[in-house]
């Protein structure tokens, strides 16, 4: 399947077991928090309780004196108030982007921002003393809504920027030449009795991506070299950014990123806490620990989505789609993370999806409010994006009285007609949605469950069944430098990999990209492999470690294998490059007579060959070799995408509501997904299951929300309710390849593809069960409650306010009130 | 998380834990299976300088026989619990609620008497023991007293057992023969009961003759559902009938309102879970 | 500070340590085990399961004091003369796991859930580690991996632990 046909394809598409479980699964792990050189001071920072307050006063004298306790510092102490942390994507040149200090000085600006941090013996002495740092606040007005906080008059989050609205970045394909006018659309479909405007408000909750592994890092200033470990996505990010933000010059820092817990782009950031460690690992001299608890991690760490999104769609009441209005607010947070303001950004190139749609507008305005920042969570920006335009399709063909699919199909790119430029410039390379969509409806058994709902409907069973459809494709890949260039990304797209022959004919592989659960040491081992002819075992791959793989730009955005697996590609074209030569040197041939095949260089028409091995040795030894080379194989190469990768699926999703508790159970779920070339079918599977519970669990589940005071009020896993194995069904997944023509591998990514698919396909489930009961809406998550209230509301009946911002007088940990426990704890 | 500092004993007798509590004083915290209290301490929502380990007091584990009663030991765990055979049998409601608390390693800590005690009104057996007419058995300094599960729990987090007492059995007279069954409502299988309805029925030719029903989370403390029991009883064990009088779930309940359910919603519920336990343990 | 005296994976320990120190810190910090991860605060992600005298536990949720005296058993102590447990074996084959992070603690309850039930049904697996968070896989390949386990193990399987050997004060 692979475009170059040179080396053999033996381990392309096998189904390998991971190398690297054999340490996972039996505790010889090496995550961050294992990490403690002798003499580490640990850390513990000292939280605003409040959303928005001044701080009038920090005494420390009682913290310091407690036991065990090195220091007590405020940022002043530590001379870092002017230090800010990076934000690495200005969307508008005008952005506002206050400083995101690493503690805050004079005012917090969400509950969980640092305001001092204590050093200690033991991470148990600097939690003791944590609770002594005597810190008073003058409270202000929290600022929670991001409608009201982008509104005029609104409390400023930050009063020196004078508004709340951070940027707003506009997307029309009339200005950019690409497309028509929606305007014109929206006013020609309303002035149009052949035509309709469909009009909706969809919310995307704010979600956290909890990843399993608290965030962790350990700073060691022993040595030549400052090595900071720490439990990142994003290792060599991280080392120029502690050089953009504390001036360590990046030649003395390395940065290490261990076994990492898992990410899904709440592991992309440049921390305060890790700026801390390096800062007092630099004053004191001594290794400094930080570990987050996970309740931390909930309150501190970045979160994800937080979006409004306003959808207009027009079309002809033949079904043809005619123009496409997406306006969006979008909840920064109180300050603006790594990423952050691109996030939303990211989703503008997505929402005409896969279809055909000539006329596009997109408008985001990014605003601040006084809650944790958010910046990317698995899919960025892709989610809400397929999320609104699965809806709004749904929408249109109620309000046609059309069949989901049909007007989908009707209007989505024929598999003909690819290579497709998009409304938004684009180019789709490779795709065929017919054939994904028809396996899906196949094996799902699209027209008998139809059958089933209609009976259901008609026999007025309370427990009714909806029919969810998602059609998606998303960009994969991030990205061809020059686009992330014109979109003012702080950084390129490309990315680096190193091949090492050595000596007893064994590779070292380099690669720059940092995994951190994605299998990428099987599958990188799979691609090399093939492309010099070596026994998969022989192939060794490092990564997320600066001094091992000093070049690189990390693992997000699903493009490890569609940017860094092409690398290693390309530094193994280099490298059989140069064995040829030595190879044809050795067999006294012209390098022209010279094959390449299953790691052997043959002389054409001859049984005259010798292995990639031997060349390695011969390499090595240096005592005979062409004139005019160097006598190595090892090479490196750095890959910058020409194109972005797009793969696509149907994701099809048969829910069962309770309509007399509101339950929601998921009954069935198929996915047939386009990702081009499959390296590893189990680790593309395993993706795709992650990534389906992922978006599921928005879906169904999963919700951060703050009170009327803006404290979080799931500061917990008793109250952030991810799904366990009990709450979630199996998936039927399938794969079908149309492999992309923007890369020799041809392959795709899929890290991302589940979550961004799934999120709609369950909503539009939910919504399809109760449609003939009158209800339009239920807002993410569709817990029990919301169904439940929606259906109450369709047949008129009032009901309470769901609170969603409340905090649970019952229920374990939530029902305990800090400031009176009552009772006979046990 | 790292708990506050606090001292711990763990004595070998319910006279000795008594002793320890007595000189504790009131920032002593009896520690049972940990399950509610050290999650509690790793959050430093609490912070006792003493903890009473009942763990090794062997007289607190076990079930046993008592006369026409099954008789459980404060300290025998939720796993013990609902593995017994006696429990299986005899108050095979409590099995079944049991088998629904928090997970399996869990079970394998938490304690029924633990439970019990912390009286959270989102645990799910304080309903069980109120249905089955349970009697809880208190020891302190003098002596020990026996109070119907009626008059156990007064409020949130609050029971009868006083500073310096500890709960030392749970009683329950035997419904052998009766149908049963526990109907939990949550967010996911984790969470806590957002609603539950214990039910225990026994129907004697097609009639429901008596019935047990208490209800979860519908107020601060478990509540008795005396008014559906009394509707149930003479009645046909059918949909119609039940679900009759599941409409009396509500009486005397004070919902609470949070995230996951505000009060309509917890009320609605309790009638519609209470029709489907009744629904269920009359089988 | 009280003595706790525990035997891990079949080795003996004695340590003095503080009545506030959970198990899993007195395992991974004391101990040096640290194959058993911390992934919460409030016993709901599992990723701490060991077994503590032959039955699965939240690590985070015992205090060292108390298991004193007692067995444990944890990620690291399972496999037998270099060959891996089943259930090792079977998320291995089955791809049960991505960032390895829930695995330690999902391999523990496994094995526990599996001595209980040696032959779940799906359903029974997926209640059987209920309190288990995993974020990676979606549970499908780790419910394969338990039930691919099921049908490896034959009943009478060796027990957890092997011979204790005595290390008098190690850790520190």
């Amino acid at each position: 399947m692979t475009a170059t046909a040179e080396p053999t394809t033996n381990e392309i598409g096998k189904a390998r077991t991971r190398k690297e479980d054999a340490r996972l699964i039996t505790g010889r792990s090496r995550y961050t928090d294992a990490i403690t050189p002798q003499g580490t001071l640990h850390i513990f920072v000292v939280r605003s309780p409040l959303a928005h307050a001044k701080i009038t006063g920090i005494d420390k004298s009682a913290a310091e004196s407690a036991p065990g306790v090195i220091g007590v510092y405020t940022a002043a102490d530590l001379g870092v108030e002017a230090v800010g942390l990076p934000n690495a994507w200005p969307i508008t040149p005008d952005q506002k982007s206050p400083q995101r200090p690493v503690l805050a000085s004079s005012t917090v600006h969400f509950a969980g921002e640092g305001v001092a941090v204590v050093v200690a013996r033991s991470a148990a002495h600097a939690r003791d003393a944590a609770d002594l740092v005597e810190v008073d606040y003058n409270p202000l007005e929290p600022v929670l809504d991001m409608e009201a906080a982008a509104a005029d008059g609104a409390t400023l989050v930050h009063p020196d920027l004078g508004t709340n609205q951070s940027a707003t970045w506009v997307f029309d394909s009339a200005g950019a030449g690409t497309g028509g006018s929606v305007d014109d659309a929206i006013s020609a479909a309303e002035s149009d009795a052949d035509s309709i405007v469909v009009r909706r408000r969809f919310r995307q909750q704010r979600l956290i991506p909890a990843f399993m592994e608290p965030r962790a890092c350990v700073v060691d200033p022993t040595g030549e070299q400052m090595t900071i470990y720490s439990a990142t996505q994003i290792p060599h990010i991280l080392r120029t950014m502690t050089t953009v933000v504390l001036g360590v010059p990046e030649s003395k820092l390395r940065v290490v990123a261990p076994d990492v817990g898992g990410g899904f782009g709440g592991k992309v950031g440049v921390l305060p806490e890790e700026m801390l460690c390096v800062v007092l690992a630099q004053k004191l001299r001594r290794p400094v620990k930080w570990t987050e608890t996970r309740s931390e991690s909930l309150l501190a760490a970045h979160h994800g989505r937080d979006q409004i999104q306003d959808i207009t769609i027009t079309a002809k009441k033949d079904g043809t789609v005619t123009g496409l209005d997406v306006k969006l607010l979008a909840d920064m947070g109180a300050y603006l993370g790594l990423v952050g303001p691109g996030v939303p950004i990211l989703g503008a190139f997505m929402f005409n999806a896969i279809y055909k749609i000539p006329a596009y507008k997109f408008t985001c305005t990014n605003v601040f409010t006084t809650k944790t920042l958010t910046d990317a969570y698995r899919g960025a920006g892709r989610p809400e994006a397929t999320f609104a335009i699965e809806r709004i399709m749904d929408e249109l063909a109620v309000e046609l009285g059309r069949d989901p699919m049909e007007l989908r199909e009707q209007n989505w790119i024929k598999h003909e007609e690819f290579p497709f430029t998009t409304v938004c410039g684009l180019t789709y390379d490779t795709g065929n949605y017919e054939q994904a969509t028809q396996q899906a409806m196949e094996l799902f058994d699209y027209a008998g469950l139809r059958r089933e709902q209609e009976q259901r409907r008609a026999s007025g069973d309370p427990v009714q069944l909806g029919i969810g459809i998602s059609t998606f494709t998303e960009m994969c890949g991030l990205a061809p430098s020059r686009v992330l260039g014109s979109l003012s990304y702080g950084a390129g797209g490309w990315e680096a990999a190193g091949i090492r022959m050595l000596a007893t004919g064994k590779v070292e592989v380099i690669t720059g990209t940092s995994p951190h659960g994605q299998g990428l040491e099987t599958a990188f081992s799979q691609i090399v492999a093939d492309q010099l002819g070596v026994p998969f075992e022989d192939v060794e791959i490092l990564h997320g470690d600066t001094q091992v793989a000093p070049k690189g730009l990390d693992t997000y955005g699903s493009r490890s294998l569609a940017v860094g697996g092409i690398a290693l590609v390309k530094a193994a074209e280099k490298v059989v490059a140069k064995a040829k030569k030595i190879a044809a040197h050795l067999l006294e041939a012209s390098e022209d007579d010279i094959e390449f095949s299953n790691g052997t260089f043959s002389v054409r028409g001859t049984d005259k060959g010798k292995a990639i091995q031997e060349i390695a040795f011969a390499a090595f030894m240096a005592h005979d070799y062409p004139e005019g080379m160097e006598p190595s194989l090892d090479s490196d190469a750095v890959y910058d995408p020409e194109n972005f990768s797009f793969p696509h699926g149907t994701h099809l999703a048969a829910v069962e509501i309770d309509t007399e508790t509101g339950r929601v159970e998921l009954r069935k779920y198929v996915c047939v997904d386009d990702i081009g070339t499959v390296i590893n079918p189990l680790i593309v599977e395993g993706q795709v299951h992650g990534g389906l519970a992922q978006g599921i669990a928005q879906a169904l589940f999963e919700e951060a929300n703050y009170d009327d005071q803006g404290t979080l009020v799931n500061g917990t896993f008793v109250d952030y309710t991810l799904p366990s194995a009990a709450d979630l069904p199996s998936f039927d997944t399938r794969a079908v390849s149309t492999p992309s023509t923007s890369n020799p591998l041809g392959v795709k990514g899929v890290g991302e593809a589940g979550t961004i698919a799934s999120t709609p396909a369950i909503v539009n489930g939910v919504i399809d069960a109760l449609r003939h009961l009158g209800v339009a809406e239920v807002e993410m998550p569709c817990t029990s409650q919301r169904v439940w209230r929606a259906i109450q509301d369709a047949k008129g009946r009032s009901t309470q306010e769901t609170p969603i911002d409340t905090h649970s007088p019952g229920a374990g940990l939530g029902s305990i009130d800090p400031n009176n426990p009552q009772g006979e704890v046990q | 998380m790292i708990p506050s500092k606090f001292d711990y004993v763990k004595p070998a007798s319910v006279a000795d834990a008594v002793a320890a509590l007595e000189q504790g004083g009131e920032d002593a915290k009896i520690l049972a299976g940990g399950h509610s209290l050290i999650p509690v301490l790793r959050l430093r929502l609490a912070a006792p300088t003493l903890l009473v380990d009942l763990g090794g007091i062997a007289e607190l584990r076990g079930i046993r026989e008592d006369g026409d009663r099954v008789t459980i030991g404060a300290m025998t765990t939720y796993y013990d619990v609902l593995r017994d055979d006696l429990v299986k049998e005899h108050v095979t409601l409590l099995a079944q609620a049991t088998e629904t608390v928090a997970d399996g390693q869990v079970r394998h800590r938490g304690t029924l008497g633990g439970s019990l005690a912390h009286a959270d009104p989102a645990g799910d057996l304080g309903a069980v023991a109120l249905a089955l007419d349970a009697e809880l058995t208190i020891a302190g300094p003098g002596g020990t007293r026996t109070v119907p599960a009626s008059e156990f729990f007064e409020g949130l987090f609050t029971t009868v057992i006083g500073e310096t007492e500890i709960l030392t059995q749970i009683s329950f007279p035997r419904y052998t023969g009766w149908g049963s069954h526990y109907e939990k409502f949550n967010r996911t299988a984790q969470a806590w009961s957002m609603c539950a309805v214990a039910a225990a029925i026994r129907v004697d030719g097609g009639t429901i003759a008596e019935a047990r029903v208490g209800l979860t989370n519908m107020g601060a403390t478990p509540i008795r559902a005396r008014g559906v029991e009394q509707a149930l009883v003479g009645q046909p064990a059918t949909a119609d009938a039940v679900r009759a009088a599941a409409e009396h779930a509500t009486e005397g309940t004070a919902a609470p309102s949070d995230a996951d359910a505000a009060s309509d919603y917890r009320e609605h519920l309790a009638k519609v879970l209470t029709g489907r336990a009744v629904m269920a343990a009359a089988g | 500070m009280a003595e706790v005296r525990v035997t891990v994976d079949g080795v003996n320990y004695t340590d003095d340590v503080e009545p506030r120190t959970l198990l899993v810190h007195h395992l991974r910090e004391r101990l040096g085990k640290t194959g058993t991860l911390v992934g919460c605060d409030t016993s709901n992600c599992g990723a701490c399961t060991v077994h503590l005298n032959g039955q699965s536990v939240k690590s985070c949720t015992v205090l060292a004091v108390q298991a004193d005296g007692a067995e444990v058993t944890t990620i690291e102590g399972i496999a037998r003369d270099g060959q891996l447990h089943p259930v090792q074996e079977a998320f291995n084959e089955f791809h049960a796991l991505q960032c390895g992070y829930c695995t330690p603690g999902m391999i523990m309850q496994a094995i526990d859930l599996l001595g209980d039930n040696p032959d779940p049904d799906e359903r029974e697996v997926r209640e059987g580690i209920e309190g288990n968070l995993c974020r990676c896989t979606g549970y499908q390949n780790i419910v394969r991996a338990v039930q691919g386990a099921a049908q490896k193990m034959k009943p009478g399987a060796p027990a957890d632990t092997e011979t204790p050997v005595g290390v008098a004060g190690g850790g520190e």
